[in-house]
C-alpha cells in the first residue's frame, strides 16, 4: 500500500477508471474553447504569412486594405506594439523586417468579422527584398555544428570508453542511416486566442497546454506585472507539444487588442500552423552496434543530424536514449544540427524518444537478424543493472517485465525468424517488437486546497486538461488524499490566476500537479482532524507548493519503460501496409485512472503508427515551405488504419517518485511503436526500409 | 470578404439560362469540393447556381439495360444502388473507395465528375500554377510532385484527376450527358476529360455555361464481371495512388471482351487501349494481363519521384484482371482483424 494515501475501500478512488469530468459538456458543445469565446465589441484578426523563405519586407501596402468595409487595422512591424525582449524569438512577431522563413507572420489583419479580417489580409501588398534560401538538411551539410545541448537541457555529445576500437573488434555489427521526415502536430483544435485590455489588465483565451508561462511570456513581452495577465486555457483541443510553449497566436491577439482597443479573437488556419507552431524537426541518424556471439552489445554509437531555424537554436535529442536504454561499455551519443531558412521545430510528442528509439530499436533487430538471435531475448541479455551514462541506479525498471508479459499477450512465440515466408494469398504477414522508455519528469507547482463549511472541497491549481483526463484525474488524487469521496472534490484549473502549476507536457503534468495537490490536501486533512467544531463560514484553506521537493535532484534514474509488438501486412500487389494489431505493455509506476491512462497509450500508439505507416512532410527545395500543411495531405490515421489495438501496463511500486507514485504516460505509447511495425515489416517482406514513413512507393520496389 | 451571388433554380432550362446571364457564375451541387477551393481561393465565383433542386436524382433503369443516373445522385445512394451493385460493380466499389461516408453522402454524381485535382500547388494561391493561372509556370514538375502523373502530362501540367468513379465510368463506357444554351448533347466519359496540353486550365471539354445532368451507363453483357481496386497512402480516405477500373469477359479461357481504366496516372481517367488491344482475344493468362499492362504502361514518363507508380500500376492491373478471371483464389487483399 502507498504510504502517502490514507488506507482502506472506495470512496478512496485512486486507481479508478472514472469518466472525464467535462466528457458531456465536450459531447453536448458547451464545453468553451479559446476561439469560441466573444466578449462584447470583439474583433477578429488574420495573419499574412510571408510568401518568401529568406529576406527582408521592403514595403506593405495596406491601403488597400484599409478601405475594405469593417476593417480596423493592419499591424505590421512598422506600427504594431514594440515587445520587450523574449526567451523564446519565435514571439518577436511584427518587430522587424526580417524574414527568417516562408509563412512567418508579416501582417494582421483586424477587422469587424472573420471574413472582412480575412479579405483584407489577402488585400495587404508585402515586397521583399529577396536572399538565397536553403532548406535542404543532408548529413554532409558544410555548416552542420555541434551545439552545447540540446532539448531538455541534454549536453550534445556523451562518450563511454572507446567506441571506434570496440566496434572494430566486435565479431557482429551493425551500421545503418535511419531517417525520420518532419512530422507535424496538427492537434484538433488550431491554436487560437481571443485577448482584451481592461484597465490595464490582459486577460487572454488560449489554445495553451500551460498558460502559467503564456501569462509570464506576456507579462514579459508587453512589460507588465504578471499580476496584471490572465491566460485562460480551460478546455483544449489536443497540443502534442505544439502547445506546451507560448505560441505567436497569443501575442498577436494581445497586440491587436491593445492596438484597436478592442477584443480580438485569432484562430490560426490550418495551412499555416506547420509554418508557427513548431514541428518535430527530420532526423538523419546513424546507429553502430557492435557485440559479441552472445548477443552482448560492446559498442554503441548514436549519431543525429538535424536542422533548426535561423531564429532560435531547436535540437531534437533523438541520440539521448541511446544513454539509457542497453548496457554497453563503449558508447558514443551525439548531435549536430543545421540552421535552414526552415520554420522553427519544436516539441512533439516525445521529443527526441520518438525519432530516437525508432532508429535505435530497428538497428537492434537488424543486430538480432544478423545474430539469428530473437529480438526479445537480444534486449534482455543486454540489460543494465544501472543506468548506462550515469552509473545512476533505476528508482524502477521493468523493461524485461514488459516484454515478457508483452511477448506473452500477443503470442509472439513461436515466431519463425526468417522474413518473407508467411503468406496469406498476397499478403506478407509479420511481427515485430520495439521497446520504448521515457524520462519521469517532475516541476514545481502550487496548489490550494479548501474546504467549505457545508463539507464540500475546492482544489485550484493552475493544470491544464488538453483532453487527456488530468481534470478527473486530480480530483481523483485530491479525495485520496482527503479520504472524500471524489463527487465532494471541485476542481478549478486551467487560468494563470490559479497557483502557477507546470504545463501540461513532458509527460510531467500529473506528477507535478498531483504531488502539489496532495501537498495541500494532506495539510488542509491534518488541519480538519485538529479542528473541533464547525467550520467558520468561510471555510479552512491551505496552499502548498512543492518547490523544494521538485529541486531536490534525485539520485536515481527515472523512467517510464515499456514494450511495443505489432503485427503488420504487406500487399504484395501494392506495397500497401497494414497495421494488423498492436500490442503495447508498459511499466510507468502507479496508473491513477485506468480509463483515461488507456486512452494516452493507445493515442500515442496510434501516432506512432502515423509516424510508421503515413506521417511526413516535404520542405519544397523551391518555395521553402512544406508541402503537406492540411489534414488531406498530411496523412494522419484514419480508423480503418487501426483495426486493433492493445494497451496493457504493469504494476509498478516505485518509491522514488512523487506521493501516488505515478510517472507520465502521455508520451511513451509513440515511443517504440514505429520501430515495431518497421520491424515487422522486415519480418513479414525481408526489405529492411530506414526512411520513414513505409509509404507504397518505398515498399514496393523491394517486393 | 468576397462578395457572390446566390441563386437556386428549380428546372435545367433555368439553370442553364441563368449560367448565361451570369458571366463568372458556378453551379453548387454537393459543394464538397467547389466550397474548399472557393475558401482557399482558388475558386472565386461570382455567382453560385445552386442546382441541388433540380429534378435529377434519380436512378432509372432503362429499357436496354442500361441505367441513367441524374447529376444530383449523391455519390452514397450511387454506391448502394442495387442495379449498381449487381451490374456495375466496378462503380459500387470506386464510390465506396472515395472519400469518407459524410462526404459521399453529400457529393453528386455530376460534382464527383467535375472535382479538381488535388496538386499542391493547384490548391496554394501563393504560388504559380498554370491550371490555376495559366501562364505562370508548372512548379510541380520540379517540386512535390510523387502523387501526380506519369502519363499524358504536357510540360504545363501533371496533375492529375482525383476521382475515384470518374476510372469506373471510363471503363464502363459511360455516356455524359450536357446541357448548354445550344441544347443537349453527350459525351463518351473517355474522352470527357481532357489531357492539360496548352490549356491545363481547362479539366474537361464541358462548354461555358453548360450543366452536367446525367451520366448513362449501357447495359452490360452476360458473364461480364467488373471490379476496382485503389491503392493508397492510409486503409480510408486518402486519394488513390494508382486505381484500377476493369471490366472483364472471359468465356472458354479466352478473353472475348475487356476494358481496363487507370486511375492516378493522368489529367484524366486514362482508358488503357493498347492493354485492351493485346487482351482482344487473347488467353486470359497472368502473363497476357502481364503483356496487356505493360503494352499501356510503356507510354509512361515518370518525373522524378513518381516511377514507382508504373509497377503500382501494372500490378494493380495484373491483379485485378487476375482476380475477374478467377485464375487464383482471389484472396480479398483489404485489412482484416483478428477473429
Amino acid at each position: 500500500m502507498n504510504p502517502h494515501f490514507p488506507p482502506g475501500p472506495p470512496p478512496y478512488p485512486l486507481g479508478a477508471p472514472l469518466v472525464r469530468r467535462e466528457g458531456r459538456e465536450k459531447v453536448t458543445g458547451t464545453a468553451r474553447y479559446a476561439a469560441e469565446h466573444t466578449p462584447p465589441a470583439c474583433a477578429y484578426a488574420w495573419p499574412v504569412p510571408a510568401t518568401v523563405a529568406r529576406g527582408r519586407v521592403t514595403a506593405v501596402d495596406t491601403a488597400a486594405a484599409l478601405t475594405l468595409p469593417g476593417v480596423c487595422a493592419v499591424l505590421t512591424h512598422e506600427n504594431a506594439p514594440r515587445l520587450a525582449t523574449a526567451d523564446d524569438p519565435t514571439l518577436l512577431v511584427l518587430q522587424e523586417d526580417r524574414v527568417p522563413h516562408r509563412g512567418w507572420y508579416v501582417a494582421l489583419a483586424v477587422a469587424d468579422s472573420l471574413e472582412a479580417a480575412r479579405a483584407a489580409a489577402d488585400a495587404v501588398r508585402v515586397s521583399y527584398a529577396t536572399e538565397e534560401h536553403d532548406v535542404e538538411l543532408t548529413t554532409g551539410h558544410p555548416r552542420l555544428y555541434e551545439p552545447e545541448t540540446v532539448n531538455g537541457g541534454y549536453p550534445a555529445t556523451r562518450e563511454r570508453g572507446d567506441f571506434d576500437g570496440a566496434f572494430a573488434d566486435a565479431p557482429v555489427t551493425v551500421d545503418a542511416l535511419y531517417t525520420v521526415p518532419p512530422l507535424h502536430n496538427h492537434p484538433m483544435e488550431p491554436h487560437a486566442a481571443t485577448a482584451w485590455w481592461s484597465d490595464g489588465h490582459l486577460t487572454v483565451h488560449d489554445a495553451s497546454q500551460g498558460s502559467t508561462k503564456v501569462c509570464e511570456d506576456l507579462a514579459a513581452l508587453f512589460k507588465l506585472e504578471k499580476s496584471d495577465v490572465t491566460v485562460v486555457s480551460e478546455h483544449v483541443g489536443g497540443g502534442f507539444g505544439s502547445k506546451g510553449t507560448t505560441r505567436p497566436q497569443a501575442v498577436l491577439a494581445a497586440m491587436a487588442a491593445r492596438h484597436t482597443g478592442r477584443p480580438v479573437k485569432l484562430s490560426l488556419p490550418r495551412r499555416e500552423m506547420p509554418a508557427v507552431v513548431g514541428h518535430r524537426a527530420p532526423t538523419l541518424q546513424r546507429v553502430r552496434l557492435g557485440a559479441g556471439r552472445d548477443g552482448v552489445l560492446t559498442a554503441l554509437a548514436h549519431e543525429s543530424v538535424t536542422h533548426t531555424s535561423t531564429v532560435t537554436e531547436f535540437v531534437e535529442q533523438a541520440a539521448v536514449p541511446g544513454r539509457v536504454m542497453y548496457t554497453s561499455p563503449n558508447s558514443r551519443t551525439t548531435h549536430r544540427v543545421v540552421p535552414l531558412d526552415v520554420p522553427t521545430p519544436s516539441w512533439m510528442r516525445a521529443p527526441g524518444e520518438a525519432p530516437g528509439m525508432y532508429a535505435l530499436e530497428s538497428a537492434l533487430d537488424e543486430l538480432a537478424v544478423a545474430l539469428d538471435l530473437d529480438p526479445v531475448e537480444l534486449r534482455m541479455r543486454n540489460e543494465p543493472d544501472t543506468e548506462p551514462d550515469s552509473d545512476r541506479a533505476f528508482s524502477s525498471r521493468h523493461l524485461v517485465g514488459c516484454l515478457r508479459e508483452g511477448a506473452e499477450r500477443f503470442g509472439w512465440q513461436p515466431r519463425d525468424p526468417r522474413p518473407g515466408v508467411r503468406r496469406e494469398g498476397r499478403l506478407l504477414l509479420g511481427t515485430g517488437v520495439a521497446s520504448a522508455t521515457y524520462p519521469v519528469l517532475i516541476a514545481a507547482s502550487a496548489a490550494e486546497a479548501h474546504a467549505t463549511a457545508d463539507g464540500g472541497f475546492r482544489i485550484r491549481i493552475n493544470a491544464t486538461d488538453i483532453g487527456t483526463g488530468a481534470r478527473t484525474a486530480l480530483a481523483q488524487v485530491a479525495a485520496a488524499a482527503l479520504g472524500v469521496p471524489e463527487e465532494r472534490v471541485g476542481m478549478e484549473i486551467g487560468s494563470s490566476d490559479l497557483p502557477p502549476a507546470m504545463l501540461a507536457g513532458g509527460s510531467a503534468g500529473m506528477g507535478s500537479w498531483g504531488w502539489a495537490v496532495h501537498k495541500a490536501c494532506t495539510a488542509l486533512r491534518a488541519r480538519l482532524r485538529d479542528h473541533v467544531g464547525p467550520l467558520p463560514a468561510d471555510g479552512f484553506t491551505v496552499t502548498a507548493d512543492t518547490r523544494q521537493e521538485t529541486s531536490e535532484r534525485s539520485p536515481y534514474s527515472r523512467h517510464s519503460f515499456g514494450a511495443t509488438f505489432a503485427e503488420v501486412q504487406v500487399d504484395t500487389v501494392t506495397g500497401e501496409v497494414r497495421v494488423r494489431r498492436l500490442t503495447g505493455v508498459y511499466a510507468a509506476g502507479r496508473i491513477l485512472n485506468p480509463r483515461t491512462a488507456r486512452s494516452q497509450f493507445t493515442g500515442g500508439m496510434t501516432m506512432g503508427l502515423g509516424m510508421a505507416l503515413m506521417e511526413g512532410s516535404s520542405l519544397d527545395p523551391a518555395f521553402g515551405d512544406f508541402a503537406e500543411r492540411d489534414l488531406a495531405s498530411y496523412h494522419v490515421p484514419a480508423c480503418a488504419d487501426v483495426p486493433w489495438i492493445e494497451a496493457h501496463w504493469l504494476d509498478e511500486d516505485d518509491p522514488h517518485l512523487n506521493p501516488m507514485g505515478s510517472k507520465g504516460i502521455g508520451e511513451i505509447g509513440i515511443v517504440g511503436t514505429a520501430a515495431a511495425i518497421g520491424n515487422a515489416v522486415w519480418h513479414a517482406t525481408g526489405a529492411r526500409l530506414r526512411d520513414l514513413p513505409l509509404t507504397p512507393d518505398k515498399v514496393l520496389p523491394y517486393l | 470578404m468576397k462578395p457572390f451571388g446566390y441563386l437556386r433554380v428549380s428546372s435545367v432550362e433555368e439553370a442553364v439560362r441563368a449560367a448565361g446571364e451570369h458571366p463568372g457564375a458556378r453551379f453548387l451541387a454537393g459543394g464538397t469540393n467547389l466550397v474548399d477551393l472557393m475558401k482557399l481561393g482558388v475558386e472565386e465565383p461570382r455567382t453560385l447556381i445552386d442546382v441541388t433542386r433540380l429534378p435529377l436524382d434519380r436512378i432509372e433503369e432503362l429499357p436496354d439495360g442500361g441505367v441513367r443516373i441524374g447529376a444530383m445522385v449523391r455519390n452514397s445512394d450511387l454506391a448502394a444502388s442495387v442495379p449498381v451493385r449487381e451490374r456495375y460493380p466496378v462503380l459500387s466499389q470506386s464510390l465506396l473507395a472515395g472519400a469518407s461516408g459524410q462526404l459521399r453522402n453529400t457529393a453528386t454524381t455530376g460534382g464527383n465528375l467535375l472535382q479538381r485535382t488535388r496538386c499542391l500547388y493547384f490548391q496554394d494561391t501563393s504560388k504559380p500554377c498554370n491550371k490555376r493561372l495559366p501562364g505562370t509556370g508548372c512548379p510541380a514538375r520540379e517540386g512535390v510532385h510523387r502523387d501526380l502523373a506519369v502519363l499524358g502530362h504536357s510540360q504545363h501540367c501533371v496533375a492529375t484527376q482525383p476521382s475515384d468513379m470518374a476510372v469506373a465510368l471510363a471503363a464502363l463506357d459511360a455516356t455524359v450527358h450536357l446541357h448548354g444554351p445550344d441544347g443537349e448533347r453527350s459525351v463518351p466519359a473517355t474522352d470527357f476529360h481532357r489531357l492539360p496540353d496548352d490549356h491545363p486550365e481547362q479539366d474537361t471539354v464541358i462548354r461555358p455555361g453548360e450543366l452536367l445532368t446525367a451520366i448513362q451507363l449501357p447495359p452490360v453483357a452476360t458473364g461480364t464481371r467488373s471490379r476496382y481496386r485503389k491503392a493508397r497512402d492510409r486503409a480510408s480516405y486518402a486519394f488513390a495512388l494508382v486505381s484500377v477500373g476493369a471490366v472483364l469477359d472471359v468465356r472458354d479461357g479466352v478473353v472475348r471482351r475487356a476494358a481496363l481504366a487507370f486511375g492516378g496516372l493522368a489529367h484524366r481517367p486514362w482508358r488503357a487501349r493498347a492493354a485492351e488491344e493485346v487482351l482482344q482475344g487473347a488467353p486470359a493468362t497472368e502473363d497476357t494481363f502481364a503483356r496487356a499492362a505493360e503494352a499501356e504502361l510503356a507510354a509512361a514518363r515518370p518525373l522524378r519521384d513518381n516511377g514507382f507508380k508504373v509497377p503500382l500500376a501494372r500490378n494493380l492491373a495484373v491483379g485485378v484482371l487476375t482476380d475477374l478471371a478467377e485464375i487464383e483464389d482471389p484472396a480479398d487483399p483489404g485489412p482484416s482483424r483478428p477473429a
